[in-house]
């Protein structure tokens, strides 16, 4: 009996080592492969086992961390004027993952970034609980409360859709990015069934107004007269008119080329036959700069937009991405069009900020950025934000002309709400139209900077889709001007 | 009998080991009461407020059974006792440890409850069957007169779950009946001693038989038609466990044992093809048509597919071993909980050890169980008489074959068959027939290192002895 007896022994003995084997497989092969698994929940739980590291405005926190109780996740964010600032944080939920800031810049505020790893090593061996770093950004709360507030305020009590871009010409550094109507990311930041709730609320197939979409960098309108800036930029630098007091050669009525006697009429009628770049941005002509852009040509205004940073792609990145501004290849009479800022030209609102900061910094565009530092736990700076020049659209005296001409635009035409004591203003007021034959109320739109002796500190970008008031009061001058004023104040008075 | 060629047997006195046992005894109990510390750490940052009644009570187990297997089998095999506390011991750390996961004890989330000192309670009621089974068994051969007994009460025991009133679904396999006022118990797990005591005897019985009146085809010894009929009716039963309890692992279990324990008696291979033949038979014919075997089979094939957009347990008992790594995360500070409520009980328990102990706790868990097999080997080699050597390797291909299946269907190996975890895993029956299980190893190994009576005294030298006076 005890030779069978021996082999079952011996086959009790491959049994435990096809079991070692395995084990071996599936903890020490496979193991990454699991840990690492998109369904495995250690990941999450990971991500919300520590303090979150915060979003910086101006010295002061406006995210946070809360213990959180009865989940999986030990840690919750918080947010400190949530709706405002949701825009620029986006949001980091338990349920629902993460995006803008809170997306990008994940690694350091988790503390997973690889340039924090000499932090947690001396973390863990310290018996410290280890924690993210923080991302100073560049906005400043006085300008983004003005902006925020100015959107809410427009529509007398009802949900205003608008945005507001607001950046430093000389630097690119955003200071203010409103989009209103907002949401509160900290409504959804944890995984409860409420978070679920407010989360499926401000989806937008439950509120047509989509206060998910970030309208200052993620939605692209028809920038309308405010791109008349940019036309009349092309007709400078390609020698079209060689100062903003020369006469163009205009004729009113003007029609579309390539058309059968359509007519691109004006808004205000009078003095616009070959009229001056000037007395054109003052009184808007459609005709002046639809001739100019059709007299220029698709290549060449497409050329100029692009120096002012449309079609980029993707490319635009600071850090978080910034939707596409578009000027495409049209035939004669819709690059008239695109000239004054409609048919397939689209803009967003940090792009139109873009175009007043390049005219403000004499003719350089730098490259917008909001995050200034990232900051590791124990406060060692780890990436510090040099601005970069972005492009050089135009020359400093075209810069000059256009500067003049914008200022009288404050100074003489319709929006002298944005006029500031003891500074220049300069601006571009923006009505423009959509639905078809303009049957939905149009967008009001305007785009200014603030010139002080040391160079303009802020340009700003201000648009309004639909203010739920009556269609002879939407006009940039009587809805978006005010907004771009508050803004330039804000900035203005936090630099003293 | 061929024991003359056995080396491990020797008529001189062999050394009791008793101390050796008592010094394997004391780290059985230390090394949990250690766990049961660095649970408590890791979870609160404090020592559990229960350790010292759980030190007290694991070493007064401990203590007890050592006294009674130095006063009733004092040639018993040094390891058994030590190596099965420890796994008690680390089973009950382990439930306990669970216990401390809200959403697995809490009754809002399904669950029964704190059970860790349910399981303490239950070991006692184990080690009280063992410390039982030990003074009253003297000798393992009494039992050679309860065959057919045996044979009837384990059918009984397997029959009980199909008993409409009586039988309990759980988990999707009815090996369960309901006991009022006592709970639900798992006669699967009594009746795998008692069937072993039933093939013992009756094979001892039957072995010249099957072994010799065979007919040779194509190079393999058949068994004749009529010895034939008994496999056929264990084969019958097994499968019907199978079909009616959807209990793949009893099935397998038993039908596996059958055939080693008389691969042993007859010493004929021909018995092993017999066997798998018969098996894979039985294997194809279920997984054609029971639906909870193909399900079982799709599971192993795809661990980490999802079921209507969630992750099934498999996946999360995946995950847990694939997080847990080379070392674990220590105890108390893995998410194991995350595979529900099942995850103290049946295979689950492992999960646990392989994330907070990791590879390397995983490891040592399953070569303490190749260790106790392999000292259940030892012992029915060294058994001296053939009913002795026939239960012994029955009780311990059993357990062997329990901790593959078990083992194996957790990690991913072969298809998981839902079956408990001896000593570690959560669940009374499990632990109490386990402790009955080692006092019976420990009985025999007793009788077989046991040092032969001194030869009776001579009456011729009786006389001599009267003469001289």
């Amino acid at each position: 009996m005890n030779k069978p007896m021996r082999r079952v022994a011996v086959f009790c003995g491959l049994l435990i080592l096809a079991l070692l084997a395995r084990v071996n497989w599936v903890q020490f092969v496979q193991a990454d492969e699991l840990q690492n698994d998109t369904h495995n929940r250690r990941v999450a739980i990971e991500m919300f086992a520590h303090p979150r590291g915060d979003i910086i405005v101006d010295g002061e926190p406006i995210t946070g961390s809360v213990e959180t109780e009865g989940s999986d996740f030990r840690y919750k964010r918080t947010y400190t004027d949530g709706a405002m600032w949701a825009p620029v944080t986006g949001y980091a939920s338990q349920a629902f993952g993460s995006n803008l800031l809170e997306n990008v810049e994940d690694p350091i505020l988790t503390g997973d970034d690889d340039r924090l790893f000499f932090n947690n090593t001396i973390d863990m061996l310290t018996g410290e609980e280890p924690s993210g770093g923080n991302v100073v950004t560049t906005l400043n709360a006085d300008a983004q409360r003005a902006a925020y507030e100015g959107l809410t305020n427009a529509g007398n009590g009802e949900a205003v859709r608008g945005a507001v871009a607001a950046m430093d010409p000389r630097t690119g550094a955003v200071l203010a990015l409103a989009s209103t109507p907002s949401y509160d990311p900290s409504d959804f930041a944890g995984n409860s069934e409420e978070d679920g709730e407010a989360w499926a609320a401000v989806q937008e197939e439950n509120d047509p107004n989509n206060p998910m979409l970030n309208r200052a960098l993620r939605e692209t309108y028809p920038p309308g007269s405010t791109f008349k800036v940019v036309t009349a930029a092309a007709a400078l630098e390609n020698g079209l008119v060689d100062d903003v007091d020369e006469h163009t050669d205009t004729p009113v009525p003007y029609y579309l080329p390539d058309t059968d006697h359509q007519e691109l009429s004006n808004e205000t009628e009078g003095r616009c036959e070959n009229a001056s770049l000037r007395i054109a941005l003052i009184d808007s002509c459609n005709s002046v700069f639809g001739n100019l852009s059709a007299t220029l040509g698709n290549d060449t205004m497409q050329e100029m937009a692009e120096e002012f940073g449309y079609n980029q792609g993707d490319d635009l990145q600071i850090p978080v991405r910034v939707e596409e501004s578009v000027y495409p290849d049209d035939n004669r009479p819709q690059n008239a069009m695109a000239g004054i800022g409609q048919a397939s030209n689209r803009a967003t609102p940090l792009q139109m900020a873009m175009v007043a900061a390049a005219v403000a910094n004499n003719g350089t565009l730098m490259e917008p950025y909001m995050v200034d530092q990232l900051v590791a736990p124990n406060l060692n700076v780890i990436e510090q934000h040099e601005p970069r020049e972005m492009s050089h659209p135009i020359s400093a005296e075209t810069a000059h002309e256009l500067q003049s001409a914008m200022e009288s635009v404050v100074n003489d035409g319709p929006p002298q709400s944005a006029q500031i004591d003891g500074v220049r203003v300069g601006g571009k007021t923006g009505t423009a139209q959509r639905g078809e034959n303009n049957s939905e109320p149009p967008y009001a739109w305007f785009i200014s900077y603030a010139m002080t002796d040391e160079g303009s500190p802020v340009a700003v970008a201000v648009v309004v889709e639909d203010a739920g008031v009556d269609r002879d009061t939407i006009s940039g001058s009587g809805l978006a001007a005010p907004i771009a004023h508050d803004v330039m104040q804000a900035v203005l008075d936090s630099d003293n | 009998m061929s024991s003359a060629s056995n080396t491990t047997v020797s008529t001189g006195g062999l050394p009791s080991r008793r101390n050796t046992e008592l010094a394997m005894l004391v780290f059985a109990v230390v090394i949990p009461v250690f766990a049961y510390a660095n649970v408590g750490l890791a979870k609160d940052e404090t020592l559990p407020a229960g350790m010292l009644g759980y030190g007290l009570g694991l070493g007064l187990l401990a203590g007890v059974a050592h006294l009674v297997v130095r006063r009733y089998a004092p040639y018993a095999d040094p390891l058994l006792l030590p190596i099965a506390t420890l796994l008690n011991g680390l089973g009950l750390v382990l439930i306990w440890r669970l216990d401390q996961e809200p959403t697995i004890t809490d009754p809002d989330f399904g669950g029964d409850g704190p059970m860790a000192a349910n399981q303490l309670l239950w070991s006692t009621v184990g080690v009280a069957l063992f410390l039982g089974t030990l003074m009253l068994l003297k000798d393992h051969r009494i039992l050679q007169r309860y065959t057919y007994i045996s044979m009837v009460v384990a059918l009984a025991l397997l029959v009980a779950p199909m008993v409409p009133g009586l039988g309990r679904q759980v988990h999707g396999a009815r090996i369960w009946v309901a006991l009022p006022g006592v709970g639900s118990l798992q006669p699967g797990e009594f009746a795998k001693i008692v069937i072993a005591v039933f093939f013992a005897g009756y094979l001892m019985v039957k072995r010249d038989a099957l072994a010799l009146a065979s007919r040779r085809f194509m190079g393999l010894y058949l068994p004749r038609g009529r010895d034939m009929g008994p496999i056929l009716v264990v084969w019958a039963v097994s499968l019907m466990i199978l079909i009616f309890e959807t209990d793949l692992g009893t099935s397998l279990l038993f039908f596996g044992v059958f055939i080693v324990m008389l691969y042993v008696a007859t010493e004929r291979t021909s018995w092993i093809v017999f066997g798998l033949l018969l098996s894979a038979t039985g294997a194809v014919l279920v997984a054609q048509t029971s639906p909870h075997v193909g399900e079982r089979v799709d599971n192993w094939l795809h661990p980490l597919a999802l079921e209507n957009d969630n992750v099934t347990e498999t996946a999360q008992v995946m995950y847990s071993f694939g997080s847990g790594g080379l070392f674990g995360s220590g105890l108390g500070q893995g998410y194991s909980r995350l595979i529900g409520g099942i995850a103290p009980k049946s295979d689950y328990i492992l999960a646990t050890v392989g994330e907070e102990l990791g590879l390397a706790g995983l490891m040592a868990v399953i070569i303490l169980y190749g260790l106790l097999i392999e000292r259940g080997m030892r012992t029915a080699l060294a058994a001296r008489d053939p009913f002795g050597k026939l239960l012994c390797v029955g009780l311990t291909g059993c357990f062997a074959l329990q901790i593959f299946v078990v083992t194996g269907g957790v990690t991913g190996l072969i298809p998981l068959t839902g079956m408990t975890m001896p000593f570690l895993a959560q669940g009374g029956s499990s632990v109490i027939a386990n402790w009955a299980l080692i006092a019976l190893l420990l009985r025999i190994s007793d009788t077989a290192r046991r040092p032969a009576p001194a030869p009776a005294p001579s009456l011729d030298a009786e006389q001599t002895q009267v003469v001289r006076a």
